[in-house]
């Protein structure tokens, strides 16, 4: 067990970190540690967790701008940007129920830190396209800020986006600054069924072409459809590619209207509601589809046309079931558990065809052994061993979390 | 004006310069090399003026090869290296130092792939900004960032600067728009960073080069997002008879649900110089302008129009013209296009490039008012109001060196107002040399001291456009610390 550090202050975390630079202890970095069963395992002398630096330091709904301390739960954020007709414009993915966490209780750092985002992304950008800054503490026990709380800032280099999904093995975050948006005033789905991955991929990239502002763009095979808690999308025994829209009522009948008109050839399309469509994007973003079971999941990043292909291509080496997200250019793939997590295959089909592969759920024993991030080029590893090196020179913060010796 | 000091010329270098461009000519071939003193000056400033220095030579490499084969040239033998697009940085990224090697990226302007199903396109960092919407819009399709030198602008310049542009409140800036970079580092080794596909895997290196202002690699390709264009965009023009009016107008549009394309203000001095020069139909007796655009199907801009002119209505605005037609848009578009343009066929000006927070804003426009009243010196406001990202255009005569030094005096003020009041020094022009000395206002050593280390990761001997960004202050405290660490 190892020692559980909960800094309240800046100045608290500050002397943790010094301490433990001094003396070259390494620290495991934590929110509520709901994404601790993600990443390479790291053994950590001491915990430090950002659970009691929490708090909304700042919200300005008609600047639409909010700063949160690191451990805020992005449940309470949320619910106070709601109180306000507010969201993250993101919908961070929460991948606690997926791999075994609790559900609902990742902190406001966390999400930047891992730059998790959700089905929204593909028309608004990921968590670290709305970071506008931070504070930290790095390895050296600098106490830094980066960025601000201004929309439109690029004085001196990006450092606080630059910290987005580093997992905290560059600094420990305190305090993060985001963009927000104002919640749309009705949303809609339309969904196609039964389509093969090639032809689904086809109608998704189809509709984003379209100027109809697409906000979600996901298909599911047929036995991962089977899943879903939504009773009558759960029982058709068919794929579920799916199309979300999100304005004012107006602008979504008449988007809808356009769309399911250059999408007919794809067969008739169903409807969700607004109630329906909250239900049914609610339950992708908590990945309910890939439920926590003791086979492997894999988050493939590639481009949309080639994704049904590099999907076929794994099932040539094993079973494999998939969900598409943002319009088929993210993957969500479970695969049995093998002892190596299926790594050299899925890695040289995801080589061959573009694209960078993380694995995501996996005992621990093999997320020790096995590369769970993408491995980097040569030139590319020796700037990520540069940069640790200047954040965190004796290297305490999360050692080996994405890379090993890293 | 009183200008930043630049690190003093290395004169072993100037010494062996023929000798240098001999060596560059047969590396990349001698139609590659300017060397010619008439040639060089053609280099010696970008759009700000004030500074001039030619370099010693120019390179213009055709590939990313080219460049990968000078800067491993420029590492082995120790030489300056300043990257340049078209000139068109207004913070004197470009200024090139008496002893640097200057690369041109001009000659690498071609589009390499639109993909049109996957929504991207790649392209040579020299192509210009607007030839990438130019490739793409028969298919529909545009690339957002529009930056308003956006006709001359490379891509690689607004990589390197992170830049924005009127209609970056919706869309965003240039490092929300990119997905991956080949990039060369200053030993030749070439890159590839991010792809034609989400979120680049390991730490987010995407992030820190752009907005790197030329310092860790020069840029050969992007690969960039393109978005379908919408159906029509129409833009409003609201006047008002107070700033603060204005002001709150504008908090109140956003804060009612609705996220215009673009909102834009102008002042009474500046509404006057726009309308004397592009007859834009602007109303001269309002003390604040807005241009605010909505864009979708033609039905929605109607509505969206119609609720935005309600919201106004409560800020007692003396105009209210919604464009009926695209001559229409354009015309209200063209003066506000032309500001810069405009001003400086009236006087010589500096513009500022501070962002505030919106609340702030009627506070800081009357301190802006009275810090140039005290300077003697008039200023015009031209601005994107939907981000806070303030332009005032100081007003001066260049020919008069005591007008000239009150006007820089006077912007340093404004922008430690910028950052005193929670904003920033500069929201889309970059730092260069001309805000190097301010940057102390807004972030402590230690602040800086995080920034300066990434910049060794890169580029270990500081070679890539040196002299800029950081304070040399600064710089010497770094390499101190550095020198502590390698000795620790």
């Amino acid at each position: 067990m190892s020692d559980l550090q909960r800094p309240a202050a800046d100045w608290e975390l500050q002397f943790v970190i010094a301490g433990c630079a001094e003396r070259r202890v390494p620290i495991e970095i934590i929110g509520s540690g709901s994404k601790r069963a993600i990443g390479r395992p790291v053994d950590g002398t001491v915990t430090v967790t950002t659970t009691s630096l929490r708090g909304i330091s700042l919200y300005e709904p008609n600047e639409l701008v909010m700063s949160a301390r690191a451990g805020t739960t992005l449940s309470h954020i949320e619910a106070e940007l709601a109180a306000r007709g507010q969201m993250l414009p993101f919908e961070p993915i929460d991948l606690g129920p997926a791999t075994g966490g609790p559900q609902g209780a990742q902190t406001i750092g966390a999400v930047f830190a891992t730059n998790m985002s959700g089905a929204r992304r593909i028309l608004h950008g990921a968590a670290r396209d709305h970071l506008l800054g931070v504070r930290g503490v790095n390895g050296r026990a600098e106490m830094f800020q980066a960025g601000g709380r201004v929309m439109k800032n690029v004085t001196g280099y990006d450092v606080a986006r630059g910290l987005s999904g580093s997992w905290g093995t560059l600094a420990v975050l305190t305090e993060v600054t985001f963009k927000v948006i104002p919640w749309p005033e009705t949303a809609a789905t339309i969904v196609f069924l039964g389509l093969p991955d090639n032809l689904a991929l086809e109608l998704l990239s189809v509709a984003m072409a379209l100027p109809v502002e697409v906000s979600g763009a996901v298909h599911l095979q047929a036995s991962v459809a089977e899943r879903l808690n939504h009773p009558g999308l759960r029982s058709l025994n068919k794929s579920i590619t799916a199309l979300r829209l999100e304005n004012f009522s107006s602008a979504v009948s008449g988007r809808k209207h356009r769309l399911k008109e250059a999408l007919k050839v794809y067969g008739k399309a169903l409807e969700l509601d607004h109630r329906e469509t909250l239900e049914f994007w609610g339950e992708l973003r908590r990945l309910s589809v890939m439920p926590n079971r003791p086979t492997l999941l894999w988050r493939i990043s590639t481009k949309p046309t080639t994704a049904p292909k590099l999907v076929a291509a794994i099932k040539r080496y094993m079973p494999a079931e998939a969900f598409y997200d943002w319009g088929g250019s993210l993957i969500w793939l479970e695969v049995p558990a093998t002892a190596d997590a299926g790594t050299a295959e899925i890695r040289r089909v995801t080589a061959i065809h573009g694209g960078h592969a993380m694995l995501i759920r996996a005992e621990p024993s093999v997320r020790a052994s096995v590369e769970v991030f993408q491995p980097l080029s040569p030139p590319l590893e020796r700037l990520t061993r540069g940069l640790k090196a200047a954040f965190d020179p004796a290297g305490i913060l999360n050692p080996g979390r994405m890379y090993a010796n890293l | 004006m009183t200008l930043s000091r630049m690190p003093e010329p290395d004169q072993a270098v100037l010494d062996r310069s023929s000798a240098i461009i001999k060596d560059l000519e047969a590396l990349i071939g001698v139609d590659g090399v300017i060397s010619e003193e008439e040639g060089r000056r053609a280099f010696e400033a970008d759009a700000l003026t004030a500074y001039r220095q030619a370099p010693m030579v120019v390179v213009l490499p055709r590939s990313t090869e080219d460049v990968s084969k000078v800067l491993k040239y420029c590492h082995r033998n120790g030489l300056k290296v300043v990257p340049r697009g078209a000139g068109t940085s207004l913070c004197g990224g470009a200024l090139p130092m008496a002893d640097s090697i200057v690369i041109g990226m001009s000659r690498m302007n071609r589009v390499l792939d639109a993909d049109f199903v996957n929504r991207t396109i790649t392209v040579e960092s020299g192509i210009t900004n607007l030839a990438i919407t130019d490739a793409v819009s028969a298919e529909g399709f545009f690339y957002a960032p529009d930056p308003s030198s956006q006709l001359a602008c490379t891509v690689g310049g607004n990589l390197a600067m992170n830049s924005g542009g009127a209609h970056c409140l919706k869309y965003g800036v240039t490092t929300n728009n990119v997905l991956g970079v080949k990039m060369v580092l200053i030993d030749g080794e070439i890159v590839d960073v991010g792809g034609a596909y989400p979120d680049a895997e390991g730490y987010d290196f995407l992030a820190l080069i752009v907005g790197s202002e030329g310092q860790f690699g020069i840029v050969t390709e992007a690969t960039l997002r393109i978005l379908p264009r919408a159906e029509s965009a129409r833009p409003v023009m609201l006047g008002f008879s107070s700033c603060e009016a204005a002001g709150q107008c504008v908090a109140a549009i956003i804060g009612s649900g609705i996220i215009p394309v673009a909102i834009e203000y102008m002042d009474r001095p500046a509404i006057a110089v726009c309308e004397a020069y592009a007859k834009a139909g602007y109303p001269l007796d309002v003390e604040a302008l807005l241009i605010v655009e909505v864009e979708g199907y033609e039905e929605e801009t109607t509505r969206l129009l119609r609720d935005i002119v309600d919201i106004a209505r409560s800020f007692d605005p003396k105009v209210v013209e919604a464009s009926t037609s695209p001559e229409h848009s354009a015309r209200i578009w063209k003066g506000r296009k032309a500001a810069f343009g405009a001003m400086g066929r009236i006087s010589d000006y500096y513009c500022m490039d501070g962002t505030i927070p919106l609340g702030r804003l009627p506070e800081v426009l009357s301190r802006i008012a009275q810090i140039c009243a005290e300077h003697r010196l008039k200023v015009a406001n031209v601005f994107h109001a939907g981000d806070g990202n303030l332009h005032p255009l100081i007003l001066y005569n260049a020919n008069d060196a005591d007008e000239a030094r009150r006007a820089e005096l006077a912007g340093a003020e404004i922008l430690r107002l910028c950052v005193s009041v929670g904003g920033c020094l500069t929201g889309e022009h970059g730092v260069g040399i001309e805000k190097r000395d301010l940057m102390d206002v807004q972030y402590t050593p230690s602040d800086l001291a995080v920034q300066m280390r990434i910049k060794s990761v890169f580029d270990p001997n500081w070679q890539l456009n040196p002299g800029k960004v950081f304070p040399l202050s600064a710089l010497e405290a770094s390499r101190a610390s550095a020198a502590a660490d390698q000795a620790a």
